[in-house]
Formats: C-alpha cells, sequence, structure tokens
C-alpha cells in the first residue's frame, strides 16, 4: 500500500450529559492511505460519526477529546488552534453528511456554496469561482449545470443534492474525503449512482476517502480497507477481501450475515441479537461479549487486544488466542461469499 | 408562483371581510351606546337637542344612517367630532397621524434592531454570561409595563439629568428620543428573544455544519449563512409587534404630551366622541390586517422557498 | 506497514488457560443491568423544572404573593378605601428603619422633614408604603390591586382553558368542513386588534373588574385555541389515537381521554404566557382610565395616580411599580420555565 496521509493513535472522546459522561469513543487507531478508500462499518452508536467529526474537529460543545492523537502532514490536528483548522478544513479535508435535504442552505443558491470554499481557500474572485463551480457540477453530473447554480436547493432532488454536496466537499481537491453515511438517507436506485459517482471521482482526483456506513453491503464494492467499529472501538481492520472471505471477529460475522441478498426472504433478514453497549457505563472486558455466541469466560474480565493475522488484517477477539478453541466460520457467511463475489463482478462489469 | 397569487387573493378577501366585519361592529356598538354624545347635556333643552341631532343626522333611522356612514368612510370621511370644535374627523386625525407614525416607525427600526444584534449575540454565546444578561434584559423589557417604562425614562433623562424636553413636541428628533426609547423596548425584547431561538435552531442545522466544515470561521457562518436563515421567521412576529406598538402609543403620547393618535383616542374614549374613535377603531384594524397582509407578501419575497415555487402554497 | 497496534507475542501471559473455554450460561455480566426507570412525563418535566434556579425562585414568590393576597381578603392593615384627610400624602414609615424615605421623612425645599410629626401622627401609627391624598394607606391599596389582578389573571387562565381549548379541539378534531369554517372565523377575529374590542366592550359595559374579564374572554383564547388545534391535527393521526379508533372508542372520549391529556404540556405553557398579558392589559386600561374606576384601586390606576406627583410623592409611583413588574417579571420567568421544562427540545 501506499505511504499513509492520516493516522489516528489511540482516540478517546467523551459527551458531558444529563445522565453522564458518554464515553463514545475509547482508544481508536487507525491509518488512512493515499488514495485508498477505508471504509468504516457499525451498527448505530458504535463511534463512526464521532470518529469523522473529531478529525474535522467538529464536535458539538459538550464532548471532549480525551487523549489520542490525529497526525496529519506530520502535526497533530488534535493540538491546532480554532484558526489552523479552519485553513485545512474545506481545503485538505473536505466531508460530507448523511442527508442532503437539510446540508444546504435553503436560503442561498447553490452556484454561491459552491462557490464559498473555493474564495475562502484558493482566494478567488466570485466571477472565477463561479467558473470553478461550474466545472464542480459538471463532474458530478447535474444536469444543465450553467442554468442550475442560480437555483436554490428546494429545487433539487435528494440524489441531486448531494452531488452538489460532494461538489461543495471537491471544491478545493482535498487530499482526504470524509463521507459520513452518504447514501443513507437516499433510496436504493439513487444510492447506486450516488456509489457509482463517488467511485469515478476517486479515479479521477485522487484523494482518500474515509467512508461512513452501516451497510456492509455497500462496502463490497467502494472500498479498498474495512474498519469495524463496535462499542466505540475498531473491533476488525483488514482489506476488503479479508473482511469479507476471512473475517475473525464474531462482530463482523454477524454484519456479514445481515447484508441482505437477493435471494434472501424479507422474513429472514438477520439481525444481530441484543442491544448495544451501554457508554456511559461501558462493560469490563470485551465489550461485545455479552451478544457474542462463542463468548468465552476470559471475555468478561479482559479485554482483548488487537491479535495480527496478517500483514494488514488485526482483530480484536480472544477467540484469536492460541488457548482459545478453534471456532470455524459460521456456514451461513460462507454461503454468501458466492454472492458477494458476484456483486462486485457485476459492479465492474457495469463500470467496463 | 401562482399558487403564493392565490394564496394573496385569498388574504386579501379575508381582510375586507374582517374590515366590513369591524365597522359594522363599531357602528351598530356606537349606536347602542349609553350616555350621550354631547359634552353639556345637562343644560340642553329638547329643542336644543333635536337641532342638534338633525344637524348631526342622529334621527334618521339606523339603516339609512349605516349606509350613510359607510360609503362616508370609503371616501375616508368619518363625519363630524361632537366633542372637539365641530371638526370633520379627518381632519383632526390627519393633524396627529403624523407624530403617531413617526414614532411607531422609529420604535420598531430601533427596537428590532437592538433585538436583533443582541439576540444574536446570546445564541453565539449560549448559555454564557452574556447570554443571562440578554436574557434578563428581555425578559425586563418583555415584563415591565411599557407605561412604566416611559414614567422612569422621563424622570431619570427629562426631570433629573435635564438632557431631554420634559413632555414638549416642538423640539424636533430630541423630542421624539424618550418616547421612542420607551416605544422600543417591547420590540426590542420580543425580537431579541425570537432571534436568540431561531438562531440557536439555525446554528444546531446540518447546513451550518457543513458550512463549519467548509472552514469557515464561527463569526463569518454565523452571518452569511445563519442570520438569514434566523431573520426570515422574524417577519412574522412583526403583526403582532406593530399591534404592541399601537397599544404601547395609547399610553406613551399620553406620558409625553405627543399630539398623535394614541393621544387623541384617549380622549374621545374619555369624552364619548363617538365619531373620532369608530374612525379611530378603523384606522387601527385597516393598519393591522395590511401589515398581516404585508407581512404575508414579504414572506413570499424573502423566502426563496415560496418565491422560486415548490413551496407549500 | 506497521499499525500502532498489539503485535501476537506480548498477549497477557497471566490469563490462566482455563479462561479459555466457552462462556457457561449461568455467566452474567455485570452491565446487563435493567436501566434507569424512565420517568413520566410530569416528573420529568418537574425535574428539569427543578434545575432552572429563576423559575423555582419566581414560583415561591408567586405562592408567597398568592398567600399575602388571599390573607389580605381579611387581614388588610387597614381599608383601602378609607379617607383620612388629615393622614394625606404621608411617605413610608417603617419601625426600626431609619433611612431617609422610609422613616416617615421627606424632603420639603431640600430638607429632610418628618411628616408624622407635622400632623401628629401617634407614635405606633405606621404606614409601611405611606398614604395617598386622601390620607388612604398605601399598602393596603396596593394589596387591592394586586388581587385585581390576580383575579383578572384567574379569569384570563379560565377563558383559555375553557374556551381557548374546546374551540381548538373541536376544530383540530372534526377536521373537514368544520375546521375550515372555524379557521376562517378565528382568521378574522385575529385580524381586529385586542385593543379595539377591549375599548369597544369597555365603552359599552361600563368599566370595572366584570367588563375587562369579559372584554378578554372575547379575545384572550385565541392562541390558545390555535396551539390546542395545530397539537390536535398532528396527535390525531398518531398510533394510540388510531388504535383507540378501531377498539371503538367514542369521538369524545379519545378526544378528552387520549388526546387532551397528550396537549396538557402544552397548555400549562400557553396559560402561563396568556396570564401576564392580561395583568398587562388590565393595568395598561386602568392607567389610561378606562379600567377600574375610582375609589377602587388596581394597580393600574394605582401608578396613574402616583404618576401625576411622581416628583414630590414618589412612593405613590414607586410601590405599586415595583409591585407590577414582580408580578409581571415572576410570571414571565415560571412561563419560561415552564416551556423549558415541558417543551426540551428547546434547551440542549
Ligand atoms: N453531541 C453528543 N452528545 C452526547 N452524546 C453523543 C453526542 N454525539 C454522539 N453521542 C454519542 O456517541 C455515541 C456514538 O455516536 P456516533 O454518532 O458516532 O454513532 P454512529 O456510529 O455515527 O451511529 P449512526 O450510524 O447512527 O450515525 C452514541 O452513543 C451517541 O449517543
Ligand atoms: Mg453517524
Amino acid at each position: 500500500m501506499g505511504e499513509k496521509i492520516l493516522e489516528i493513535n489511540d482516540l478517546h472522546v467523551s459527551f458531558q450529559t444529563f445522565a453522564g459522561r458518554v464515553q463514545a469513543v475509547r482508544g481508536v487507531s487507525l491509518t488512512l492511505n493515499k488514495g485508498e478508500t477505508l471504509a468504516l462499518v457499525g451498527e448505530s452508536g458504535s463511534g463512526k460519526s464521532v470518529t469523522c467529526r473529531s478529525i474535522m474537529r467538529l464536535l458539538s460543545k459538550n464532548a471532549s477529546i480525551d487523549s489520542g492523537k490525529i497526525i496529519f502532514n506530520g502535526e497533530d490536528l488534535l493540538s491546532k488552534t480554532d484558526k489552523e483548522m479552519q485553513h485545512i478544513r474545506g481545503k485538505d479535508i473536505a466531508m460530507v453528511f448523511q442527508d442532503p435535504m437539510t446540508s444546504l442552505n435553503p436560503t442561498m443558491t447553490v452556484g454561491k456554496q459552491v462557490a464559498e470554499p473555493i474564495i475562502l481557500h484558493q482566494k478567488l474572485s466570485k466571477s472565477e469561482a463561479m467558473k470553478k463551480a461550474l466545472e464542480l457540477f459538471r463532474l458530478v453530473d447535474i444536469p444543465e449545470p450553467e442554468k442550475r447554480l442560480k437555483y436554490y436547493p428546494h429545487q433539487f432532488s435528494g440524489g441531486q443534492r448531494q452531488r452538489i454536496v460532494i461538489a461543495i466537499a471537491l471544491a478545493c481537491n482535498p487530499k482526504i474525503l470524509i463521507a459520513d453515511e452518504p447514501t443513507t438517507a437516499l433510496d436504493v436506485t439513487i444510492k447506486a449512482e450516488i456509489l457509482d459517482l463517488m467511485k469515478s471521482i476517486q479515479k479521477k482526483v485522487s484523494t482518500s476517502i474515509i467512508f461512513v456506513t452501516h451497510d456492509l453491503g455497500v462496502v463490497a464494492n467502494i472500498a479498498n480497507r474495512v474498519a469495524v467499529m463496535y462499542g466505540g472501538k475498531i473491533v476488525e481492520i483488514g482489506t476488503v477481501d479479508e473482511i469479507f472471505y476471512n473475517p475473525k471477529h464474531p462482530y463482523t460475522w454477524g454484519l456479514l450475515r445481515s447484508v441482505p441478498t437477493l435471494d434472501d426472504r424479507e422474513d429472514s433478514l438477520y439481525a444481530i441479537p441484543g442491544s448495544p453497549p451501554d457508554l456511559l457505563d461501558p462493560p469490563k472486558g470485551d465489550v461485545f461479549a455479552q451478544r457474542n455466541q462463542y463468548a468465552l469466560n476470559v471475555d468478561a474480565y479482559y479485554e482483548p487486544p488487537m491479535f495480527k493475522v496478517s500483514q494488514t488484517h488485526y482483530a480484536s477477539t480472544w477467540l484469536l488466542d492460541p488457548r482459545a478453541p478453534k471456532i470455524k466460520i459460521p456456514q451461513s457467511i460462507a454461503a454468501r461469499w458466492q454472492y458477494f463475489k458476484s456483486k462486485k463482478q457485476s459492479f465492474k462489469d457495469k463500470r467496463g | 408562483m401562482s399558487g403564493f397569487f392565490r394564496f394573496i387573493l385569498k388574504r386579501i378577501v379575508y381582510m375586507l371581510i374582517t374590515l366590513l366585519l369591524i365597522s359594522s361592529c363599531t357602528f351598530l356598538l356606537m349606536n347602542f351606546l349609553p350616555g350621550s354624545p354631547y359634552g353639556n347635556e345637562e343644560k340642553l333643552t329638547n329643542k336644543q337637542r333635536e337641532v342638534m341631532n338633525e344637524r348631526y343626522g342622529l334621527n334618521k333611522p339606523l339603516g339609512e344612517r349605516y349606509i350613510i356612514y359607510m360609503s362616508g368612510m370609503l371616501k375616508g370621511d368619518f363625519g363630524i367630532s361632537l366633542q372637539f370644535g365641530d371638526q370633520p374627523v379627518r381632519s383632526i386625525l390627519s393633524k396627529r397621524i403624523g407624530p403617531s407614525l413617526q414614532l411607531g416607525i422609529q420604535a420598531m427600526i430601533l427596537g428590532t434592531s437592538v433585538g436583533i444584534i443582541l439576540g444574536m449575540i446570546a445564541a453565539m454565546f449560549q448559555n454564557s454570561f452574556i447570554d443571562a444578561i440578554v436574557s434578563l434584559i428581555a425578559i425586563i423589557g418583555r415584563s415591565v409595563p411599557n407605561f412604566v417604562f416611559a414614567v422612569l425614562l422621563q424622570l431619570l433623562f427629562a426631570v433629573y439629568l435635564k438632557l431631554f424636553p420634559i413632555a414638549l413636541w416642538d423640539k424636533g428628533f430630541l423630542s421624539t428620543v424618550l418616547p421612542t426609547v420607551a416605544l422600543s423596548v417591547s420590540p426590542m425584547a420580543d425580537s431579541a428573544r425570537f432571534i436568540r431561538t431561531e438562531m440557536i435552531e439555525v446554528l444546531n442545522s446540518d447546513y451550518i455544519e457543513l458550512a463549519r466544515a467548509k472552514g469557515m470561521s464561527e463569526w463569518r457562518v454565523a452571518f452569511k449563512h445563519g442570520l438569514r436563515n434566523a431573520l426570515i421567521p422574524l417577519i412574522t412576529i412583526l403583526g403582532p409587534m406593530s399591534v404592541s406598538l399601537m397599544t404601547g402609543s395609547l399610553v406613551v403620547e399620553n406620558i409625553f404630551a405627543i399630539p398623535g393618535i394614541g393621544e387623541q383616542f384617549v380622549k374621545s374614549i374619555m369624552t364619548n366622541d363617538y365619531s373620532t374613535i369608530m374612525a379611530v377603531t378603523m384606522l387601527y384594524s385597516t393598519m393591522l390586517v395590511t401589515i398581516i397582509l404585508f407581512v404575508d407578501i414579504l414572506y413570499g419575497i424573502v423566502d426563496p422557498r415560496i418565491r422560486v415555487g415548490g413551496g407549500e402554497y | 506497514m506497521d499499525e500502532p497496534i498489539n503485535e501476537n507475542k506480548n498477549l497477557s501471559p497471566k490469563i490462566p488457560s482455563s479462561y479459555f473455554t466457552p462462556l457457561d450460561d449461568t455467566h452474567h455480566f455485570d452491565n446487563e443491568r435493567i436501566a434507569a426507570p424512565s420517568l413520566s412525563f410530569y416528573q420529568d418535566a418537574w425535574r428539569r423544572l427543578k434545575k432552572n434556579k429563576a423559575a423555582v425562585a419566581s414560583m415561591i414568590i408567586l405562592l408567597l404573593i398568592i398567600l399575602v393576597e388571599v390573607l389580605s381578603i381579611w387581614y388588610s392593615p387597614y381599608d383601602p378605601n378609607l379617607q383620612n384627610v388629615p393622614h394625606a400624602n404621608l411617605p413610608p414609615r417603617i419601625p426600626h428603619v431609619n433611612i431617609n424615605g422610609f422613616n416617615g421623612k421627606a424632603k420639603i425645599s431640600g430638607v429632610w422633614v418628618d411628616k408624622y410629626e407635622l400632623v401628629h401622627v401617634p407614635k405606633d401609627l405606621n404606614y409601611y408604603f405611606g398614604t395617598d391624598a386622601f390620607g388612604r394607606d398605601l399598602l393596603s391599596r396596593v394589596l387591592a390591586g394586586t388581587r385585581v389582578s390576580l383575579l383578572i389573571a384567574l379569569a384570563a387562565a379560565f377563558f383559555d382553558l375553557i374556551i381557548g381549548i374546546t374551540y381548538g379541539l373541536v376544530s383540530g378534531w372534526k377536521g373537514g368542513s368544520v375546521d375550515t369554517i372555524m379557521q376562517r372565523i378565528l382568521e378574522i377575529i385575529s385580524g381586529i386588534p385586542t385593543l379595539v374590542v377591549v375599548i369597544l366592550m369597555l365603552l359599552f359595559i361600563r368599566p370595572g373588574v366584570t367588563s375587562i374579564i369579559i372584554a378578554l374572554g372575547l379575545t384572550g383564547w385565541i392562541t390558545m385555541a390555535r396551539v390546542v388545534r395545530a397539537e390536535t391535527l398532528k396527535l390525531k393521526n398518531q398510533e394510540f389515537v388510531l388504535a383507540a379508533r378501531t377498539l371503538g372508542e367514542s369521538s369524545l372520549n379519545i378526544a378528552v381521554g387520549h388526546i387532551l391529556p397528550n396537549l396538557s404540556g402544552i397548555i400549562i405553557i400557553q396559560t402561563m404566557f396568556t396570564i401576564p398579558s392580561a395583568i398587562f392589559f388590565e393595568a395598561f386600561l386602568s392607567f389610561i382610565g378606562i379600567g377600574m374606576r375610582a375609589p377602587n384601586a388596581s394597580l393600574g390606576t394605582l401608578l396613574n395616580e402616583g404618576y401625576k406627583t411622581f416628583r414630590f410623592l414618589p412612593h405613590l409611583m414607586w410601590f405599586p411599580a415595583v409591585a407590577i413588574c414582580v408580578i409581571m417579571i415572576t410570571f414571565n420567568l415560571l412561563a419560561d420555565g415552564l416551556r423549558d421544562a415541558f417543551d426540551p427540545k428547546m434547551k440542549d
């Protein structure tokens, strides 16, 4: 893999709330390489958004980053001043949010909104910035871009709005693009179009992408590597092939089982039993143990370390300890491999 | 666009019905009112009263008088004041509309602009000391009755500090300062509170988050993206704010001896000056419905979601 | 590529191998606790209200005021309307307080003079708030005036609850053409300035508490009706209402038994906002002279009388002014507090 562009080291983030301190992120470490797409997957509440927002330093007022480092360009983003962060946001690191319906300012023309970061960071004049905005509109496939620049957000469909948000994020050729569930709020066909767009864009502009989703199905055709988050931690990380065809963590198994396939009937959709851990008072030992049908006694007392599976593949479960019983990957997942392969294949075919 | 026009047209029809209703009610009420319109009732002989009734048209049947009254009103003719030297009501009021309008507009501008600034600062520093101070100002502005405030201003700045005339209307702009300030307190408090709430909501919205993610500074985000979106809904409370200004003008004009509509209205009420009361009632009602209509149109103009179609009308 | 991650070699060797067996069913994780019992709507609101110091203080002050006012019906220091001309225009005198202005002294041509001595008031006779031009005790009059304000508050709340809620509930629940017609009527009524309605009413009925209350009854409930209607429309299509419908409950039962309880939050908030504006209106009308009539006291008439002689007898203005400000501020603060408590989305 190429050189690394972003490195998160043992990040801890908590929120002060009415009920107490919510430990949303508890020791996340990962690296992002140049030009790659890293998918961040996990259930709702696992800390994906908080991790992303920590990189942007856009956490709400009640948040505190308790420890850790986020190294970008050899410098720790967490020790930067607000002013310095403003020069990085939108220019070096850009973000796409979940809900395109509310992400755009309803009272400003979309052209102006796309031009804004260009004027801000590249110090271009308004008309030059508008010209760039036009190019961006073409890049993200907005029909009749000249005319559409002067429209207001409500005059676009959800999918088009998300294209505009992506255009805003790409405005200053960022080195890192963070997309926090950019397709969750869209319906299926639009979802595929946006994913397509993101892939083609990455080819053209070669930014590194952190792609957040809770749907592993989406990951197969967009990511190079996958990090699986659970309870504020990364429980497994590896290349797409490793995560799909050699998953080690029982939680990853659960996620893979819950990917809907074409021949699944509605009523046979799998969901991991139980509910996510209480982050106000996280459990001792392995966070996933109480929902894990393969849990060991050790899980109740000790937190598992990151076991190395391969040079690129790590997982945090005691099942990888040499002393643990050998457990075979559930048959139901192996049965899906054919489907995953075909999905990836069909995606490639479509792209030609 | 046509949807918006149809909406406005509908509003105009309601506005006319409202006015018709009010004018008819006023007319009827005035007719069944106890007390006589003549200032010196006891001294009048029957003969004199008949002559006067004849002269003012009070001896005609109700229906006929209603028609006379309504058609006169359409022409802006409200008859003759029976109390104030037999002058036509129109000329009494037209002299007085200037000062009232001037004060009202000045107070509205002063009140809303100070209120907007305070509300915005409070929202940006939510839950801080500054926010607490602004909340305190707003709660006092909302709670202390405008006549108490007017009297205190008069005492402090006119009586003790002698910076402004006490109750004189001939010192030009200087005479308008204290009454304007007294009147502006309530729109100031209302708009500060309103903008604070709106701005907090706007600052928590996704598009503000996106603007922050573009690398804009917090102030720039607040001004360029926040303020406009928080200001638009402020238009909706312009109606209630003007009503409270009208109400306030009644007392403030009295306290500062301003020759305006409000002061005349109170005088007319005290002296059973029916024709003037009717005229002022109609004036106030017309103003209110016009402002409400204006607010709806303005909203359509400033909010692109309505202006450029696809809106909810 | 070296990730900052433990290598397999340095795993914790201290852990006994016996731990690496499948977890027995009997094991209970200590974090499998039952979640904190969920608070009811009211308990939750009350908990939030208690955190708001200004609102709690206001509530205590208001309760005290109400208590004092109720007691003063029987234990007023003096008859508020009793004239005692020899004791006219006395400044306040509070025993054991020796601050000029509160010890019976007043400034006459620049010198502090004990006015109580001038008119030979007995040593043990004190007027805590002073007296007015007719020698009436100001404290008793302020108490009486405040009682009027509270009465008005009660009446306004009553109309809000009876007319406003009924109108809004019927309009929202019935829907269709009933709703359309009722909304048109509201739209037309709300085009009339309250001031105008009140003034026309006062010309027609003899001025006094009753006429003010009637005037408020005509217009004061409109906002409540609007709020209740909007909320009813929202609730109407929610599951619990639909469920009640399929169970065949009568319309009236559902409206009163299911919808109304869910409206209690906004009803409390709206009532609390109606009250101060009603109190203001009475004071305002009395101040311009078309509300309460002499000799009866209301805070508005007291302010009007005090205002005329403010430069010479400031106490006549100050006491009623402070009284009305305290009532208005406490009601408004409590209303704000209740709104934040019942409508948590407004605050953090
Ligand atoms: N502003 C906040 N205040 C308090 N707690 C917060 C805040 N933001 C996030 N959290 C908590 O942090 C945890 C992680 O939230 P996060 O938004 O990162 O989840 P996520 O993985 O992005 O989930 P989703 O898929 O729903 O977006 C959650 O338990 C959430 O309740
Ligand atoms: Mg999220």
